[in-house]
């Protein structure tokens, strides 16, 4: 349900990361997109699956391909109050990781919990 | 009278690695490059696939595409080999044509 604050109605967002790092722009846009919500008070969620667990892999050194680690900014979430991230379990087993690859702290869940989540947001954002 | 074959896109993701492995033939090479890197890595599901095309294919991947994705080159597939950029340009120069898996 939509709670109020003293700005307005809060939502439940849910942005979903299914691309790998660095091959394309959406990984950065959709942090972008999830730091502005982060402004105005909402409540946000993070889904990392299918490629998408590639941006929370640690260890990124782009400097060799001539592009901006973005990483770090995973890790600054925290600040600012978004700490609900979701890994897909099927989609880190699909790719040998496991939740010691990652570099920020999550809740790894499975698909089916994942998309029982996912129903309950009042927004989805997927890129 | 070679050809390299660039694919660039994530095994996971896109075809374009399937279809690169199904129209290779004798004496060409595959490099791996950008999301493709996540291909050359051991412990994945497309491990085995990789591994098997190794055995009848030169495959390279592009270091620094592995390491800008934070993977360890020695979680790569026995039988694909790391080249960095200067590498990938030998690779070129030695084949007749380059066919990029876009």
């Amino acid at each position: 349900m939509e709670e109020e604050n003293e700005s307005g109605v809060v939502k439940k967002f849910m942005y979903v990361n299914r691309k790998a790092p660095y091959g394309t722009i959406y990984a950065l846009e959709v942090l972008e997109m999830v730091l502005i919500s982060a402004a105005f008070d909402q409540d946000v969620h993070m889904a990392f699956l299918d490629d998408g667990v590639y941006e929370i892999k640690k260890g990124h050194t782009p400097k060799g391909v001539g592009m901006k680690n973005f990483s770090p900014t995973y890790r600054a979430l925290e600040g600012y109050d978004i700490e609900k991230l979701y890994v897909e379990k099927e989609s880190l087993e699909e790719r040998g990781l496991t939740e010691d690859d990652l570099l920020v702290p999550v809740e790894v869940m499975s698909r089916a919990d994942l998309a029982k989540l996912m129903s309950e947001m009042d927004v989805v954002l997927t890129a | 009278m070679s050809t390299l074959h660039t694919v660039n896109k994530s095994p996971f993701e896109r075809s374009n690695l399937d279809s690169c492995l199904g129209h290779v033939v004798a004496g060409d090479s595959i490099i791996l490059i950008e999301d493709a890197v996540y291909a050359a890595l051991s412990g994945t599901s497309v491990t085995a696939r990789m591994a098997d095309a190794a055995k009848q294919f030169r495959i390279c991947v592009l270091g620094p595409d592995l390491q800008a994705r934070g993977m360890d080159t020695g979680a790569v597939i026995d039988g694909i080999t790391v080249v960095d950029y200067g590498g990938f340009v030998d690779l070129a120069a030695e084949s007749r044509v380059v066919n990029a898996w876009l």
